[in-house]
Parts: C-alpha cells; sequence; structure tokens
C-alpha cells in the first residue's frame, strides 16, 4: 500500500516537474566572479550589485528571447586561489555559459587557463592589458586598458609643453602597471622620467617622496593609485606648497577621492572614463544614453552613484545581451558573436572587438577631467 | 632646493609619524608589562577610535569634542569587553595562546567595524585648520602639533602613573611576578582589566588625532598597529621614553630611506631593523644588560 503511494507521488511530482519546465525555456545560466570581499572590494562590490541590478531588469523586461537570465555569482575575495575553484564550479557543477569577471588582473589571469580549457566565454572587469594581450580565444575584457590613461596624461603634458616629469605610483598591481606603462611610454611622448618613486598602499605620510620629488627638476608629479593613497598625496602636496601640476590616474575618479583629499584636490587632472561627467557630455556623445541609463538605474536601486567598477559590469552583461540576442546561448556561439561585437556604446566606452582585439576600446574611451570647486569639469 | 633642506623636511616628516607610532607603541607596552603578552587588538583600537569619532560626528551630528571623548570612551568599553570575554576566561593558558587569541579577537573587531561601517574611507576634519606651518625650509600641518602635544602628554601621564601611583606600580608589580604580587594583595585580575582600558583609551586617542591626516577606514589598524609594535620593540617595550625615541628613529629612518635610498624599499627598512634588534639586541636598544625577569 505504501509503495504504490510512494509510486503515485513520485509520478505526480515528476509530471509536476515536467510541466513546469515545458511551460518555461530553462533559464541561461551566467557566472560571476567578483571581489565582493577583501581589498579588492571597492571593484567587487559595485560589480556584483550592476550584474544583480541588469539582470534582474532584462527579466523583468522578458529575457532574452523569452528565456530569463539566472546569474551566479561567487566570490574571489581578491584571491587568485578562490577565483580559480569558483571557476571551476561554475563551469562544472553550475554548468554556465559564460563568466563575467574576475575583478582583478591577478584574478582574471588564473582563471583564464580554465576558462580556455574549458572552451566557456569569459568577459573580464579587470584594466590589465596583459589579459587580452596576446589575444585569448575565449577571453574580452571591457576595462580600459592603463596604457590608454596614460596616453592621454601624456598628451596632455605635451600640450603644455612640459618634458620633465616625476611619477609617484602605488607598490601594488594597480600601481606597479601603471609605472610599467609609465615608463614604456615615455619616450614616445618626449617625456623625460627624472624621478621615479613608489608608496605603500597603506601608507600615511608621503611628504618624504615629495620632498625629492621637489628636488628633482621634475615639472609635474603623476600619481598612480587607489583610494586612500592619492588622497594623502595631494594633502601633503599642499602641505608642502608644491607648486607642481599633480596629475592623478583614473583609479581616484569617483566623488569620494574630493572628499577625501578635500581643498587639496582643487586644480588636480585625471584620465576618466565618462561615468562622473555624463552629465557634462554633450548630446552628440555616442555613450550619453548609456551612461545616463546606468547612473540612473543604480541610484534607485542602490541610492548610490554607479562608478566606473559597476560599468565594467554593465558592459559586459550588456555584450553578452547583444551576442546571445545574435546568436545562441551555446558557449561557442556567444565567444563568436562577441567577437563581432560593433560600436557597442557602453560606460566604458565604445567597445569594438576583432579576432585581433579583445580589449575592444580605444583612447577616446578616457576623458581628461580637472578638479574645480569639489567638481569635475571636462578639459578640452 | 638644497640637500640640507630636504633633509630637514625629511626629519620633520619621519618626527610627525614617529611620533603616531610611538602613541600606538606605548600601548603595546602597557599591556605587555602588566601581562606579559602583546595585544596584536591594539591596532583596531587605533581603527575603532577615528570610526566612532567619525560615526558620532556624522551620523550622530555631534559636536567634534563630545565625539572624540564619547569615541575614547566607547572603545574603552570594547577594550574592558575583550579582556573579560577573550582573555580571562583563559585561565592558565600560556602567553603564546593569548596572543594567539588576541590575533582572533583583531580580526573579529575588524570584520565587526567592516558590516557596521563598510569598507570605504573617511577623512575626519582637522582639528585646528590645514594651513602649513613653516619651519626653515620644511613643513608641518597643526595636527603633527597636536600629535606632538598629545604623544607628550600620554607619556609623562603615563610615566607619572607607573611610578608615583599605588595602582602603577601594583601593575608593574604583576609584571614583574603575577604570583608574588598577588601573594602581597595585589588583585591581578583586576590589574590587566585596566591595562586593557588604558591601552584601549591611548591606542584610540592616537587613531582620532592622526584620522584627520591619515584617513581612517576599517583596516587601518593592521600596519598602523604594527607600525607601532616596531616601535615598542625597539624601546625595550618600555612604557614611556623608549617607546617614543623607538617610534621617532623608526619614523625618520623610513623617512630618510625613502627620500634618500628609494621609496620601495621604505617599509623592509623598518621591519629589517626590526630583526636586526630582535637578534643583536632583544631587550630593546635602551634597556641596560640583562634584565630577564625573575
Amino acid at each position: 500500500m505504501l509503495k504504490r503511494a510512494t509510486f503515485i507521488l513520485t509520478f505526480v511530482v515528476s509530471l509536476a516537474i515536467l510541466a513546469g519546465s515545458a511551460l518555461a525555456a530553462p533559464p541561461i545560466k551566467i557566472g560571476g566572479l567578483f571581489a565582493v570581499t577583501g581589498p579588492a572590494s571597492f571593484l567587487g562590490e559595485p560589480e556584483r550589485n550592476t550584474a544583480q541590478m541588469v539582470v534582474s531588469e532584462i527579466n523583468a523586461s522578458g529575457g532574452i528571447k523569452g528565456r530569463k537570465l539566472e546569474l551566479i555569482v561567487y566570490d574571489t575575495q581578491g584571491d587568485a586561489t578562490k577565483a580559480v575553484q569558483a571557476a571551476n564550479r561554475l563551469i562544472k557543477d553550475d554548468k554556465v555559459s559564460a563568466i563575467i569577471g574576475p575583478s582583478t588582473t591577478g584574478d582574471t589571469m588564473a582563471v583564464i587557463p580554465v576558462a580556455e580549457k574549458a572552451q566557456i566565454p569569459l568577459i573580464s572587469c579587470a584594466a590589465g592589458s596583459k589579459i587580452t594581450d596576446p589575444v585569448k580565444k575565449w577571453v574580452f575584457k571591457t576595462a580600459q586598458n592603463d596604457g590608454l590613461a596614460v596616453a592621454k596624461i601624456y598628451e596632455n603634458l605635451k600640450r603644455k609643453k612640459i618634458a620633465k616629469v616625476a611619477i609617484l605610483t602605488v607598490s601594488d598591481g594597480f600601481g606597479s602597471s601603471g609605472r610599467e606603462q609609465l615608463k614604456a611610454q615615455a619616450a614616445a611622448h618626449g617625456m623625460q622620467i627624472v624621478s621615479d618613486d613608489t608608496y605603500g598602499p597603506k601608507d600615511t605620510d608621503m611628504t618624504a617622496q615629495l620632498t625629492k620629488i621637489r628636488g628633482s627638476g621634475a615639472q609635474a608629479v603623476i600619481c598612480w593609485g587607489t583610494n586612500p593613497g592619492p588622497a594623502v598625496i595631494a594633502r601633503n602636496a599642499k602641505q608642502l606648497g608644491l607648486k607642481l601640476p599633480l596629475y592623478m590616474s583614473h583609479g581616484v575618479s569617483s566623488k569620494k577621492f574630493i572628499e577625501l583629499a578635500g581643498d587639496a584636490s582643487e586644480g588636480i587632472v585625471l584620465p576618466s572614463g565618462r561615468v562622473i561627467v555624463a552629465d557634462l557630455l554633450p548630446n552628440s556623445d555616442r555613450q550619453k544614453k548609456s551612461l545616463i541609463a546606468f547612473v540612473k538605474d543604480y541610484q534607485k536601486h542602490y541610492n548610490a552613484e554607479g562608478d566606473h567598477f559597476g560599468g565594467h559590469a554593465w558592459d559586459a552583461l550588456m555584450l553578452l545581451k547583444g551576442a546571445i540576442e545574435r546568436g545562441s546561448d551555446n558557449p561557442a556561439a556567444i565567444r563568436n558573436q562577441l567577437e563581432r561585437t560593433r560600436n557597442f556604446a557602453g560606460i566604458g566606452g565604445v567597445f569594438t572587438y576583432s579576432p585581433n582585439d579583445h580589449a575592444g576600446l580605444a583612447k577616446d574611451a578616457f576623458v581628461l577631467v580637472e578638479i574645480r570647486k569639489r567638481d569635475f569639469a571636462l578639459v578640452k | 632646493m638644497h640637500i640640507a633642506d630636504q633633509i630637514s623636511q625629511y626629519l620633520l616628516s619621519g618626527l610627525s609619524t614617529g611620533a603616531i607610532y610611538a602613541l600606538i607603541g606605548v600601548g603595546f607596552a602597557i599591556i605587555h608589562n602588566s601581562t606579559g603578552i602583546i595585544n596584536f587588538a591594539q591596532g583596531e583600537f587605533v581603527m575603532l577610535g577615528g570610526m566612532l569619532t567619525l560615526f558620532f560626528l556624522t551620523a550622530l551630528k555631534l559636536p567634534l569634542l563630545v565625539s572624540i571623548i564619547l569615541a575614547i570612551a566607547v572603545a574603552t568599553l570594547v577594550g574592558i569587553a575583550f579582556e573579560r570575554l577573550a582573555i580571562r576566561p583563559m585561565k592558565n593558558a600560556s602567553p603564546i595562546s593569548l596572543v594567539i587569541i588576541t590575533i582572533g579577537g583583531s580580526i573579529l573587531i575588524r570584520g565587526i567595524a567592516m558590516l557596521i561601517w563598510g569598507k570605504d574611507t573617511h577623512a575626519l576634519p582637522t582639528f585646528s585648520g590645514n594651513d602649513p606651518i613653516q619651519l626653515g625650509e620644511a613643513t608641518i600641518l597643526p595636527q603633527h602639533l597636536w600629535i606632538f602635544a598629545v604623544t607628550v602628554i600620554v607619556i609623562i601621564c603615563s610615566k607619572l602613573y607607573f611610578n608615583y601611583t599605588i595602582s602603577g606600580k601594583a601593575m608593574r608589580a604583576c609584571a614583574y611576578n603575577s604570583r608574588a604580587a598577588g601573594l602581597v594583595g595585589i588583585d591581578v585580575r583586576r590589574m590587566v582589566l585596566f591595562s586593557f582600558a588604558i591601552s584601549a583609551a591611548m591606542g584610540s586617542m592616537a587613531g582620532i588625532i592622526i584620522a584627520p591626516l591619515t584617513m581612517t577606514s576599517y583596516d587601518v589598524g593592521i600596519m598602523l598597529g604594527l607600525k607601532g609594535f616596531c616601535a615598542a620593540i625597539i624601546g625595550g617595550m618600555s612604557s614611556g621614553l623608549g617607546t617614543v625615541f623607538g617610534g621617532i628613529i623608526l619614523g625618520v629612518l623610513e623617512s630618510l630611506g625613502a627620500g634618500l635610498l628609494s621609496s620601495g624599499y621604505k617599509d623592509a627598512i623598518a621591519f629589517i631593523i626590526l630583526l636586526i634588534i630582535l637578534l643583536v639586541r632583544p631587550q630593546g636598544l635602551f634597556k641596560k644588560g640583562d634584565t630577564e625577569r625573575v
């Protein structure tokens, strides 16, 4: 008797499951690897938030080709080992069609072999140029290369007829990548680096380095780092009465930097993605529509200002959406369609991928901004 | 700019960072001297000072002075709670296990701070303006003067306390031999509690006066705590001038190293000094001869 009851129950349940799956097509699974906690959480947190926001919006408007998206996010904690474990889990257990992230260059480099071997498209949100140079078949990225930001600064210096610069970079992955680019591109732009200094990510006083720079004959200082170091440097420069023009990297292009540096931020020039100056852009700007939509959405969902980092995840998901719409949710089809993306105006810039270019952005992905009266202004 | 002018700025910068290290180092020394353990959660008290002040200042909109007093009070309570909940229940634990407990405690406090206040860095307003003060060719900020003043006052107070008050003397007695101290009627557990309260208050005070310069976030305690620890080691774990000199030596060498050699080696310089001192003079630079505790 009991046996028959079990049988009927099993039958009914499996019928229900079958019926359910027949009614709604299975969701398209997308993996997310973000450093939500740990030292790179300033990247991972907005990226995860944005990814969740975009997915819920796509689903609310009917999904892609009638199929919902399912986002599975794991926290890499900015740790390459955890990133690899999570990537394996996404591919083997969750069977995702594509992966977005990781947030840092280190995590991404560790995950690349995994994605390549499993033949799953990976759209990294990290900036390091070595991610897509040389081109890897299954790997794309949305964050702007550091080299583009360096070129933007050097061009501005050249226009001001400045040839001798001092560089002050943070001793972590972001800073050393910037330092490499600053040194590599100096000669091509006619720049001479007269002082090359570093500081620790947790350092609290950089007057020693700035004093050295003051004695080095430099005509401008370029500082490469993420908060809070550059804010300390801006304040130290003011304390020392350093009159040299101060350039920062895109690592501090948010209102947070102005808040931390206070009045010392006045006059600092930095390359930046267009997010922070979305309102100031002319209407002819191709990215303006995407930018305003992203900023407004983020404000609505999280009551905070959307930043570049969230923008990288926004771009990755939208590129993915475009690729799936044009093709299918098969990993190989997604990869092929991603590579055929042309003139997609996103947050980080206007993307055009090709078989030889999986970074997809040109120098115009950055604009130069100057901090005036505690706000950003476009430098013409 | 002449090299002499540069050096005067290096010295002044080193002096001001050194004073910060010293102030944090004294907190390490006080707990070590009354309990024989190194409290690695000391850096977290520094963080709590800055973050709590910020919290009272911005979230509750209290005036700066009130915020500071409240922050020190709350941090002291955290120190007391830490001793009661984490250190005292471990009866007869060896110092090494207690040290490990303090490391665990520091991670816990940091984690809670991250959950409550988030991961952002914040700046506190300076106490008396941002206009640099010119000293010869070198400059410092008014906030540095606050740091110097507070360091001097704290050192004088602790000197007076440990040498001239009954409870200060009792605390020292516990350090030399806690069993003997117990036999002559000193409540050893109370003294340990006191030492945690005092060093938490001191650490939070350090965190508050440096926050306008160095900014503050949930994880500032790690590096500042380590540097303070170095200062205390160089000074031979003295709660007085030894640690102050330790901090200043550390700060000045870091600054000179960054300026004259290469800034890449700045932290290396600090930790090489620490290693050399631990190897050559484990009793610290300023302690005379063999002071093996009986």
